[in-house]
């Protein structure tokens, strides 16, 4: 757990080095990153403030001192842009930032869009250009860099101009070192997965080769932004209960507890302090260490709060991730499930998942091979997809039981987990570990979308069945008309056609449809017996 | 009913019968279908009055409105249809050739085993062996005595033929098997299983010492051979009497003649049921004391399966199978000629037959 300590520290420069830990761990592995940061801040400035996302991301070669490969980004996005005096520590002090609350955001800790400037300024020993508004009058233009040492900004230029053009969010430039031949296939995929994902936001990438990537948006529908709700009791830490404490120290426990949590009244907190033997009326400051340590497990204990809101979250929703799925893997069927929100440790979270069959889709190419597409608080994973919870799940399935041979099958799945603590395996939030309420949901949201399927498929089915059926019927039919005009002597032939359309809807006479004459068997018979 | 009627006629008939039912239900804008006698073996049985196998009251009914039936209903109209044009042209087919003319037309028999069932299914729905619209088996058999024929093939129909004018007897075939029988002065039917024996009793003159039509089965008889010997016993009255090696399998040669095959259960008019078996009876084996074998592994197999087979239940074949079983021995016919006086007198015709012949009452 990240905690203020590292502040004192020297947080800055702890991250820097240790910059693996959040995925900048080489040349091209930070290229996509900063691309992916970049990306993650312009779309929570916009999706989760109801805005329609125009985010457009520009990469190109810049000359430099030889050995590695320099580049220089430069983003645009159309968010609700940053407050004239949160500048400088938006985009110049790390663990900053405006998304501390419980509610479902991409970034978290005030972390991934400095660390991407902090990078630039380490390797191409760049300054970065900010230019922003919130859709007022005035247009603000900074040039920063964060002091490693200090973890503060330093501000080299700050303009103010007239904003003719009512531009509105946020434009960000600046150089660093990177590859972007390696990364080029990630980013590409990362856009493209996004797209998926957000069928609502107009992304734009040029990359340095003067390739356009454009993805138009296809639906002006977006999904509620969500709600800022307050802590589940559930998942509150020492250093939460602490600040929240240190904010409120004169309150007595149980107003504490019902003002501060979601999910305690009054009376939920009276029963719940007196359960665990702390006096109600106890001023919050008297606590000792020791008690505050009990609290907290008991407050994470409990067993008779209610489950965590889940007004904080923000899921795709079935129509969308349906339309974002249709519109990237052209698929023949696409059955999506969202699951109604759950919790673990007091984190809400909700499961999507989409399943995509036939089409444009290709049957693995190796067995064992599975298409996956994961998203975590609408953000692509796109590393380690065979350790995240998703994939395991998936191989798990007895997927007979549905009719699909996984090996065989063209057949994607598309998970998407939001919450407002998606249990990353690691910093770099490259997959989602196994938490048995995690792991159980999204069997289930694989389980109900995959039964769906099997009833779409042998529909499918039977609509193919019905044409061969009047295929081999016209045919047959065709033949035995001439070939009973021919025996009756006749010379014109039954008219079929009406027979074929009207096929099905006939009833079938019931009982023998005797020939016209007795055959003559009782000729040979009635000899037999003489 | 009346005698000598054409075949050809009834199929013809049978078969346009079979096309207007199918073309009316057509126009009347309804999915085609018939019902055709079940012949699975559930419901085949034997038929004590009839003395053979027959078909029970187990219908399928094929509709062209089921898909799984379509293909077997067009082939079998297919078949009729082919039926209907061999009638017409006077040509005869195989079940061979059939499976070969399905090529010219995208009627998908996949094997020669499914145009054999569909031949089966239009024998059994038109109650009518597939002879009746000329499709034959490869021939197999002969007949010599003092019969007049008269052809119903075209070019041919005009001329008597006497079965005496070919000193190795006449191919029963389709001609033959259609033919009028205008006129015999014979007076019963010897059908013999071997070829060698039949051509040495025409020179022997068995024909005339006995008043007999010779037939040769050449073993199991063919359906041609079972149907020109019921002819010969219904429209000319004359008995029938089989004469077979010593064995299981002659034994069997006989039956079929007499109660028909379990293969052609669901066609009546094959057999002839007041035929008898003249011999080698084994019970004949200790009054004539001529060489014998042991029976084999596979003899006692089908002693066995006989054994179970009503047909035997009558007295007679059960005692001749308990004589089999009792003895373990089984002799040729051929064996006789142990007991020649000269190549020119034979034991067998000169002494075994005239003797048989009087202990079943024919002469
Ligand atoms: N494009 C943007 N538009 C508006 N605000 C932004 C933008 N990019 C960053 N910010 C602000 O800067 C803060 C820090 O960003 P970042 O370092 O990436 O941390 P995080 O995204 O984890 O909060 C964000 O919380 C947000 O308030
Ligand atoms: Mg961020």
């Amino acid at each position: 757990m990240l905690s203020e300590q590292f502040q004192e520290l020297n947080v800055a420069d702890f991250f820097y080095k240790n910059k693996d830990l959040v995925g900048f761990d080489s040349p091209h592995k930070a290229t996509y990153m900063i691309v992916r940061e970049l990306v993650e801040n312009s779309l929570d400035a916009c999706d989760g403030h109801r805005i329609l996302p125009d985010v457009r991301v520009t990469l190109s070669r810049v000359e430099g001192e030889g050995g590695q490969e320099r580049y220089h980004i430069k983003i645009v996005d159309n968010g609700i842009g940053v407050p004239l005096e949160a500048v400088p520590y938006a985009f110049g002090k790390v663990l900053f930032g405006s998304k501390y609350s419980m509610r479902q955001n991409r970034g978290t800790f005030g972390l991934g869009g400095k660390m991407s400037m902090l990078y630039g300024q380490i390797t191409a020993n760049s300054r970065v250009t900010i230019t922003t508004s919130q859709g007022g009058n005035k247009i603000y233009t900074f040039e920063l860099s964060t002091d490693i040492r200090t973890n503060t900004p330093i501000i080299y230029r700050r303009d103010e101009a007239d904003n003719k053009s009512h531009f509105r969010g946020v434009k960000i430039e600046f150089d660093f070192e990177g590859d972007y031949g390696k990364a080029r296939d990630k980013i590409i995929e990362y856009f493209y997965e996004t797209a998926m994902i957000l069928p609502y936001a107009q992304l734009t990438f040029i990359d340095p080769n003067g390739t356009l990537l454009f993805y138009p948006r296809i639906t002006e529908k977006m999904p509620n932004p969500p709600v800022e709700t307050q802590p589940h009791p559930h998942g509150v830490d020492l250093e939460l209960l602490k600040r929240m404490m240190a904010a409120n120290p004169h309150t007595s426990l149980q107003v504490f507890l019902s003002k501060n949590f979601q999910r305690v009244g009054e009376r939920t907190a009276k029963a719940f302090l007196k359960s665990n033997g702390f006096d109600p009326h106890m001023e919050v400051s008297q606590l000792s260490t020791r008690q505050l340590t009990k609290l907290v497990t008991a407050l994470r204990e409990y067993p008779d709060f209610l489950p965590p809101d889940p007004s904080c979250l923000s899921p795709i929703g079935e129509e969308l991730l349906r339309e974002g799925i249709k519109r990237l893997l052209s698929p023949e069927h696409v059955v999506v499930t969202t699951r109604p929100a759950r919790a673990y440790e007091g984190n809400p979270f909700i499961v999507e998942v989409g399943i995509a069959y036939g089409g444009a889709i290709m049957p693995p190419d190796k067995p064992g091979k599975v298409q996956l597409y994961r998203f975590a608080n609408k953000i692509p994973l796109l590393y380690d997809e065979y350790s995240d919870v998703s994939m395991a799940v998936i191989q798990s399935i007895n997927w007979n039981q549905y009719k699909v041979k996984l090996d065989e099958a063209p057949i994607a799945f598309i998970t998407h987990i939001c919450s407002t603590k998606v249990p990353y395996k690691t910093a770099g939030k490259e997959y989602v570990a196994a938490r048995p309420e995690v792991e159980k949901e999204i069997d289930l949201a694989i389980k109900q979308a995959a039964r769906e399927l099997r009833v779409q498929l042998s529909r499918m089915e039977k609509a193919e069945y019905r044409e061969r059926r009047t295929e081999v019927l016209r045919k047959y039919l065709s033949m035995m008309a001439s070939f009973s005009t021919f025996l009756a002597e006749k010379t014109k032939e039954p008219d079929i056609d009406s027979l074929l359309r009207e096929g099905g809807v006939k009833k079938r006479r019931k009982g023998a449809v005797q020939l016209v004459d007795d055959p003559p068997e009782d000729e040979f018979k009635e000899k037999g017996k003489a | 009913m009346e005698r000598n009627t054409d075949r050809s006629e009834f199929a013809r008939k049978a078969l346009k019968d079979l096309g207007i039912s199918i073309y009316n239900q057509m126009e009347e804008g309804r999915f085609p279908e018939v019902m055709i006698p079940s012949r699975q073996t559930n419901n085949i049985y034997y038929d004590p009055k009839l003395e053979q196998y027959v078909l029970g009251d187990k219908r399928v009914v094929r509709s062209a409105d089921n898909v799984k039936h379509v293909k077997p209903l067009a082939q079998l109209l297919w078949v009729a249809r082919i039926g209907k044009e061999l009638i017409d042209y006077d040509r005869v087919s195989t079940l061979r050739d059939l499976f070969y003319m399905s090529k010219n037309i995208d009627i998908n028999f996949a094997t020669q085993q499914e145009s054999d069932e569909a031949v089966y299914d239009l024998e059994a729905l038109l109650s009518m062996p597939r002879e009746s619209f000329n499709i034959f088996p490869h021939d197999r058999g002969a007949i010599f005595g003092d019969l007049t024929v008269r052809y119903r093939v075209k070019g041919f129909k005009d001329s008597l033929i006497n079965l005496t004018d070919n000193p190795d007897g006449v191919n029963i075939g389709p001609a033959l098997d259609n033919a009028e029988l205008v006129k015999t002065t014979a007076d019963k039917v010897i059908a013999i299983e071997k070829g060698a024996i039949f051509i040495q009793m025409i020179r022997e003159k068995v024909h005339e010492k006995f008043n007999a039509i010779l037939i040769d089965t050449t073993g199991q008889a063919s359906r041609s051979a079972r149907l020109l010997i019921r002819r010969l016993n219904e429209e000319l009255g004359l008995p029938v009497y089989i004469l077979t090696d010593c064995d299981v399998w002659g034994a069997h040669i006989s039956m079929v003649i007499i109660s028909g095959s379990v293969n052609s259960a669901h066609i009546t008019g094959l057999n002839t049921p007041s035929a008898k078996w003249l011999g080698f009876w084994p019970t004949d084996i200790n009054r004539y004391k001529v060489p014998t074998m042991k029976m084999k592994e596979l003899d006692w197999k089908r002693l066995a399966e006989l054994k179970a087979d009503p047909r035997y239940k009558e007295k007679f074949w059960k005692e001749q199978l308990d004589a089999f079983e009792r003895l373990g021995l089984k002799a040729e016919l051929e064996a006789f000629s142990s007991k020649n006086k000269s190549v020119s007198q034979t034991f067998l015709v000169e002494t075994y037959i005239p003797e048989k012949l009087k202990e079943l009452g024919a002469i």
